[in-house]
């Protein structure tokens, strides 16, 4: 082969690699504007849930209820603020919570579930209805799911102080996950009537009806600290990229970065089921839409995907809305649905590029 | 300046490495040389401060290495680890500036995304020094086995600590990208850094080393001025093989040629 052809096959060659990693070729400026654009999608589309209800009503009549004036002040205050504000702040738990975790993995299938944090949370919700405790005090609902969402993460905090890598961690929250599966199965086994049973099962479907500002106040404080602290990862994930003996030798605190991640996505992620129930797919599908956008790092994703998972959230709870149904779908059906088939694209794309 | 003194590694029953002591100077490569599970990862390890010894002490310009924050300790050792997974497929240039983390105090500001102008100098002069400038924008999966040992010694290059720990760095290389790499180590030394490298292949062990290091079931046999070590026949009987050597050529050549017979001592 002569040096010309030879040149010729070398950029060939360097155009063909150029165009492969378009998306993750992007400068500052790009990201930063596509942070800004996705911010604006979110706050729109929260506007839009304020302004879309079972009940319709003018956008001015909405505007002024606002503000606590007209016959709509307590329709948009009490009932669709609530509801698209926790909307919000699930959405960017869910979101946050599985980029950091896909990064603190080294896994692109982690989701925020496989700690058992949800399964958890979601046991403690179904012993609440199961005793008959939140017909009483509404807020022992959230306040039981928090409490069971506090179980696996203290066993796994526990775990990771004594064992540095992620293999077992991953085992044990496999494990943790279908034992709290398991003992839910078994509270739904035992429960008393049909009518309890029905209440349950759609609890764990997952739903951000008729949530109010207690709720919001309830979880508001566990979601602030856990964004904080997964937040607080990000440069410590990137160097996790290159495995725990290198991060460890570029002086990052292993045992600090998980303690801090656990901890983390327990209290969002426990804080958000224990509101919403389960709505899965969400903190999977999030993370690789995002780094279409922001690059590969697992450090520059975070915040995108809690953005992001706050809008997409946002955007399957105005669909639940405005998908005609004998009932309102639940809205964990609804991301499930949507996600499912997300998920399975993602898989056809890994096997393809493998 | 890096040196282990007595120092000992417990696995459960196992002892991978028994009482061990090493001096690495500045501007010396130093070589460590045995059979597989020597002791030699583990050795390295414990140089780099990722895996505490059970006794013994590392000391680090003198200090403890022990009384070095994290931190503090990622300034002054960069360690190149053997098994070299990246988890994401960040372009070379990205995978590179992970090697500035610890230069960077600014617990928000991350060198990758937002790199200053002395990183931005660093990253530059590693990817220059490892051969990697042209590929500076490819994504890491879509290179070459050579190409991602080079990107990834880079990345250990960019820190520009003063001392480099690398863990077998050209093994699965052929043999351009093996003395390719090794020449990058051996002009880090000669700019006054303390290179510790773990090598399998003698003959390069000869060729870029200034003093061995040969460990056989967590013990140094011997250790030494390269020619010396390999002179030895202490050689032999730790790797378990006769060797055909020419040390006095003006390339030193070892070629292992036929294993010795465990019956000798019955």
């Amino acid at each position: 082969m002569d040096d010309k052809s030879d040149a010729t096959l070398k950029a060939a060659i360097e155009a063909a690699a150029k165009g492969a990693d378009a998306p993750a070729r992007r400068g500052p400026i790009i990201k930063l504007g596509g942070l800004l654009a996705l911010g604006a999608a979110a706050l729109a589309a929260f506007s839009l849930s304020l302004f879309w209800g079972a009940l319709p009503l003018p956008p001015a009549t909405v505007l002024a209820g606002l503000f606590g004036q007209g016959e709509a002040a307590l329709i948009v205050q009490e009932i669709r603020l609530p509801r698209a504000a926790l909307t919000l702040l699930i959405g960017g738990s869910l979101g946050l919570s599985g980029a950091a975790l896909q990064g603190l993995l080294r896994n692109p299938l982690a989701e925020p579930g496989l700690l058992g944090v949800s399964s958890w949370a979601a046991l403690g919700a179904v012993i609440a209805l199961y005793f008959g405790f939140s017909a009483e005090v509404p807020v022992s609902l959230p306040v039981a799911a928090l409490v069971g969402a506090a179980i696996p993460s203290l066993a796994l905090l526990s775990l990771a102080q004594r064992d540095a890598r992620t293999g077992p961690l991953i085992l044990a929250g496999i494990a943790l996950s279908s034992f709290g599966g398991a003992l839910t199965a078994l509270v739904l086994n035992l429960a008393p009537n049909p009518y309890a049973i029905s209440e349950m099962v759609l609890w764990l479907l997952g739903s951000v009806r008729d949530r109010s500002f207690d709720d919001l106040a309830l979880v508001l404080p566990f979601i602030a600290v856990g964004w904080g602290l997964l937040l607080s990862c990000a440069r410590d994930l990137d160097a996790l990229t290159l495995g725990e003996e290198a991060a460890a030798s570029l002086g990052i605190r292993l045992h600090w970065l998980k303690a801090r991640l656990i901890v983390g996505v327990c209290l969002s992620v426990g804080a958000s089921v224990a509101v919403a129930g389960s709505i899965g797919f969400i903190g999977l599908v999030v993370p690789h839409l995002i780094r279409w956008i922001a690059g590969p790092s697992p450090g520059a994703i975070l915040l995108p995907s809690m953005i992001g998972g706050a809008l997409l959230l946002t955007l399957a709870d105005l669909s639940v809305r405005i998908i005609p149904s004998s009932g309102e779908l639940q809205l964990g059906v609804v991301t499930a649905l949507i996600g499912a088939p997300a998920f399975i694209a993602l898989l056809w794309r890994y096997r393809s590029e493998a | 300046m890096i040196r282990a003194e007595g120092v000992s590694v417990t696995l459960g029953a196992q002892r991978p490495l028994i009482n061990v002591s090493l001096t690495a100077e500045p501007g010396r490569v130093i070589g460590i040389i045995g059979p597989n599970g020597s002791g030699k990862t583990t050795l390295v390890r414990v140089l780099a401060g990722v895996r505490p010894p059970e006794t013994g002490q590392v000391f680090l310009e003198g200090q403890p290495l022990t009384s070095f924050s994290p931190a503090a300790r990622a300034k002054r050792i960069a360690y190149l680890p053997q098994s070299g997974s990246v988890a994401w497929p960040l372009r070379v240039r990205e995978l590179v500036a992970l090697g500035r983390l610890p230069q960077s105090a600014d617990f928000w500001r991350s060198p990758l995304h937002h790199p200053t102008s002395q990183d931005q100098a660093a990253i530059t002069k590693a990817l220059a020094d490892a051969a990697c400038t042209n590929l500076a924008e490819r994504p890491y999966p879509s290179l070459s086995g050579g190409e991602k040992a080079r990107a990834l010694l880079a990345r250990a290059l960019a820190t520009g600590a003063p001392v480099v720990l690398a863990d077998e760095p050209v093994a699965a290389l052929d043999p351009a990208h093996q003395v390719r790499i090794l020449s990058v180590l051996n002009a880090q030394a000669r700019a006054g850094h303390t290179v510790v490298v773990v090598l399998h292949d003698l003959s390069l062990a000869a060729r870029f080393c200034d003093h061995l290091v040969l460990l056989n079931a967590g013990s140094v046999a011997i250790a030494g001025q390269c020619l010396d070590v390999l002179a030895s026949p202490l050689l032999e009987t730790s790797f378990g093989t006769r060797f055909h050597r020419n040390l006095s050529g003006p390339v030193p050549v070892l070629v292992p040629t036929h294993p010795i017979e465990i019956t000798d001592d019955r």
